[in-house]
């Protein structure tokens, strides 16, 4: 099961009882006594705030799941009955909506982690592949969600995102019609949406144990990016328990305190206020945008002028990821030790937020107000739509073109040969 | 070239933090809303509730015709936080305020031994009565917009009570060169787009939007006030506003209480595992 | 001063000195991160307790002078049913006379069980206090009610005289407001 071989010996009399029925304790203790590399920096605390976020997630969904009410009648006054009148139903609905937000920004930081430090790369390509079934369930469960309030961007957006489907050449009705329960959104979609809201995580819960297993088969990938052979584990690792059991709780304190500040200061900061507007099926909002997370996504769905293009961009943004590790032609795994491949990294990431910003913006606004400027095929070189359009060119000719260029020709930095190199190499400097 | 990921994080949190900064024009082309100084602004603040009591009885004498709060019961008003809250009551609906002033309204209700529909004086349990049947009924009977439902109006609409205080404070004479209708009104406050409608100078168009509300507080002295304060439009105004504010949210108090709280006990629980973290890592070169 | 790496031993026990769990700083990190998981698992828990529009108090109003001398008629009240009993001179007589009956498990007069100047009419709730199944009326050995779950008997008081109910039947609050008219809750 693990890459490394347990060293666990039971002591008293139940845990040898156990051990050789079903070794759940073994398991435990090798999972804490993990040999990990002593130099993982706070990037690497995102993995157990995760953790914290799914465990969250479920735990307060299910108490909302005793008071919510899955019918387009009572949906939105079941969840304003869980704000006012369920003991502490306000804490466990703000916990649950900010809940997601979190989610969201910590499985960016981590995926940007992941990508910076190489740790996509052999032998760790199922731990990546697996991260992206991930991200992709959790945007997946984040739409079905947004929808429940059954307000009016939960209604809208859902129309909007469905219709994609419909985009799909010839099977593309019957498919949309099937998925609704009906010709419109409706009672049948709502109902059927809580279902699959609260199947999903499960399901994310069943493939982040595969995900954690795969970890421990190729082993915890760290900064310097090079492999610890086993004659240099007792010097370049440390126990999991208590090093980073420990380490990775005061991350988590510090990850609950911004939490905090959101549910108990700004609760409905991240969200629209639309959706505290019962949902209408006879009056489309001025601006229809899902949550902020999902932003790049949208902006890239309406960058394509072809409806189905557009759909099938969005899709290809989540499925390159999917190829990453056979994109990337480098031998050397860090980004601290490639320059030229950071460089692209630092843009990759300002695209991103970038992209998230325009997914807000009307696609016909100025990005520069004033600013003259001339018509290019379809719309205003000086608008939104033109400036997606070239942040989505960056972003897939990042994985497509200069990935795997730039791993062929680039000069990496040296790179140490064991981890603790660099350290006593600054100690002996001050020495 | 040298470039730590923590600048890069530092730079992308501030880009977000400068991106998320209000725009000078709020939504729609309307004015920004006026600031109604309102005693629950910020992390700190709590509901006044005197301004909670004027401000329901403005609900109750001049929206209540129109709008609906389907989401509030008599028996809220009585919670602490609320406009009538009185320690001495055992539970909210016990509250012998919210008893009397449910026992002012009529609802509906079928007689519990022929089943005929009959109207009763309201009790603690009961929701505050609706003036229309239904959404239809409510659209017909105010030119085709049905009056939206006032529970949640404060988190319904950017800028909160400030938006509602200013919409409704904030009707003026349309400029001239505004085509307008008989069933709209102009609002500098209310979103909208008035270039189609405008027939002057094509730089200035005005701004706001048409409501189909008329004003609905015109006079001073519309409402009278048992305090004594003296009931001007801009103070009835900001009495409702704070008013849907607190049934939008009614356990912001609670919530900002705790969330100081919550975060006090944080801040001292990551001293304390920062303090065992240092101490397990004492000794390993890292 | 270089730090120097300090080996760790093949089981990856931490340096000497540090990090034993005898530690007051570890014990108190330990103890504030319970402290934590109480914070957060009692709202949870608290959710489930009935919510606000449910602890409102409802009350039912009806009109006592519908029921018919040695009758009872079923209403509602909180989504339990309530029994409205006319007991005739007879019965009245037989349940006072019992006040002291030695087979009560739960002694109370019959006229602590009704409001003065209203003594025939008894209320109380229609669930056994054994297991809650909803007694016969007019069945029984004592002429008040029988419950055919598990054999409990009740006399015209509401008084459990056999069987396994360990209570009488509940008498809810209630008061006379006009005339006959009784307000439950």
């Amino acid at each position: 099961m693990s890459g490394h071989e347990s060293t666990y010996v039971p002591k008293t009399g139940i845990e040898k009882w156990l051990d050789t029925r079903l070794p759940i304790v073994r398991f435990g203790a090798d999972y804490l006594s993990l040999p990990t590399p002593k130099n993982l920096n706070y990037w690497y605390t995102f993995g157990g705030i995760l953790t914290l976020c799914l465990v969250t997630q479920i735990a307060t969904g299910i108490f909302l799941a005793m008071h919510y009410q899955p019918n387009t009648a009572m949906a939105f006054a079941s969840v304003e009955r869980i704000m006012r009148d369920v003991n502490g139903g306000w804490l466990i609905r703000y916990v649950h909506a900010n809940g997601a937000s979190m989610f969201f920004i910590a499985v960016y930081i981590h995926m940007l982690r992941g990508l910076y430090y190489g740790s996509y790369k052999a032998p760790r390509e199922m731990i990546w592949i697996l991260g992206c079934v991930i991200f992709f369930l959790m945007i997946a469960t984040a739409f079905l969600g947004y929808v429940l309030p059954w307000g009016q961007m939960s209604y809208w957006g859902a129309e909007v995102i469905t219709n994609l489907i419909g985009a799909i050449p010839v099977i593309g009705e019957p498919i949309l019609i099937w998925l609704r329960g009906g010709p419109a959104i409706d009672n049948a979609t709502l109902n059927r949406f809580f279902s699959l809201h609260y199947l999903l995580p499960f399901v994310i819960f069943g493939v982040v144990v595969l995900h954690l297993w795969a970890l421990h088969t190729a082993g915890q990938n760290n900064p310097v990016g090079i492999l610890i052979p086993k004659e240099r584990e007792a010097k370049d690792t440390v126990p999991f328990h208590p090093y980073y059991t420990v380490k990775d709780g005061f991350a988590v304190i510090l990850f609950l305190m911004l939490f905090s500040v959101f549910v108990f200061f700004m609760p409905d900061s991240l969200g629209h206020a639309d959706n505290y507007i019962p949902a209408n099926p006879l009056q489309t909002p001025p601006h229809i945008v899902p949550e902020w997370y999902m932003l790049p996504f949208y902006a890239i769905l309406r960058a394509i002028p072809d409806k189905f293009g557009g759909v099938v961009a969005m899709f290809a943004a989540i499925g390159v990821l999917f190829v990453l590790p056979w994109l990337d032609t480098s031998k050397v795994r860090s980004m601290r030790y490639r320059p030229t491949m950071k460089i692209f990294f630092v843009i990759l990431v300002i695209v991103g937020v970038g992209l998230g910003w325009c997914g807000g913006q009307l696609p016909d606004a100025q990005v520069v107000p004033g600013m003259p400027s001339f018509t290019l095929i379809d719309g205003q070189l000086n608008s939104y739509l033109w400036l997606t359009r070239l942040f989505t060119l960056y972003y897939f000719a990042f994985f497509g073109i200069i990935m795997p260029f730039v791993g062929l020709k680039e000069t990496p930095l040296k790179i140490p040969a064991s981890i603790s190199e660099p350290v006593l190499s600054d100690a002996e400097k001050k020495a | 070239m040298t470039f730590s990921i923590r600048k890069l994080a530092l730079s992308v949190a501030a880009l977000a933090v400068v991106g998320t900064a209000a725009p000078a024009l709020a939504e729609g082309g309307a004015h920004h809303p006026r600031s109604g100084g309102f005693t629950f602004d910020g992390p700190f603040g709590t509901f006044d509730q005197g301004q909670l009591q004027r401000g329901y009885k403005v609900y109750r004498e001049v929206c209540s015709a129109c709008h609906s709060m389907d989401l509030m019961h008599f028996r809220t008003l009585g919670e602490r936080g609320g406009p009538f809250y009185d320690p001495h009551a055992e539970n909210p609906a016990a509250n012998r305020y919210v008893r009397t002033l449910a026992a002012e309204i009529e609802v509906a209700d079928i007689d519990t031994e022929t089943g005929e529909a009959i109207r009763r004086p309201a009790t603690p349990a009961d929701k505050f009565p609706n003036p229309y049947p239904n959404r239809t009924a409510a659209g017909a009977a105010n030119g085709g917009a049905a009056p939206p439902d006032l529970s949640v109006m404060a988190k319904a609409r950017h800028g909160g009570a400030d938006y509602i205080y200013s919409l409704l404070s904030g009707y003026e004479a349309p400029p001239a060169g505004l085509r307008m209708t008989a069933t709209q009104h102009y609002n500098p406050y209310m979103a909208g787009d008035m270039t189609p409608f405008w027939d002057g100078d094509p730089e200035h168009v005005p701004a706001g939007g048409f409501i189909a509300m008329p004003p609905p507080l015109t006079a001073a002295g519309q409402v009278t006030y048992d305090d004594g304060t003296e009931a001007t439009v801009d103070q009835m105004a900001k009495d409702v506003a704070a008013f849907i504010a607190w049934s939008s949210d009614p356990k912001a108090t609670e919530r900002k209480q705790s969330g100081i709280g919550v975060l006090a006990f944080l801040a001292i629980f990551a001293g304390i595992t920062y303090a065992s973290y240092r101490r397990i890592w004492k000794g390993v070169a890292h | 001063m270089a730090e120097s790496v300090v080996t760790t031993d093949p089981h990856g026990e931490p340096p000497e000195g540090d990090a034993t769990r005898r530690d007051f700083i570890h014990i108190a990190a330990g103890a504030a991160a319970a402290g934590a998981g109480v914070m957060v698992a009692w709202p949870l828990i608290n959710s489930m307790n009935p919510a606000a529009d449910t602890l409102a108090l409802s009350t039912v109003e009806f009109d006592t002078s519908k029921v018919a001398e040695g009758m009872q008629i079923v209403i509602t009240w909180q989504g339990k049913p309530v029994f409205l009993r006319f007991r005739t001179p007879a019965e009245l007589q037989r349940v006072i006379a019992d006040n002291d009956a030695p087979d009560l498990k739960e002694r109370q007069t019959d006229q602590e069980r009704t409001k003065p100047g209203h003594e025939p009419m008894l209320v109380v709730l229609g669930n056994c206090t054994h297991l809650g199944c909803i007694p016969t009326f007019g069945a029984g050995d004592f002429g008040g009610w029988f419950c055919p779950c598990h054999g409990s008997h009740y006399d015209a008081s509401g008084r459990i005289r056999k069987g396994p109910a360990p209570k009488n039947l509940v008498v809810p609050e209630y008061e006379f407001t006009a005339g006959s008219t009784i307000r439950i809750g």
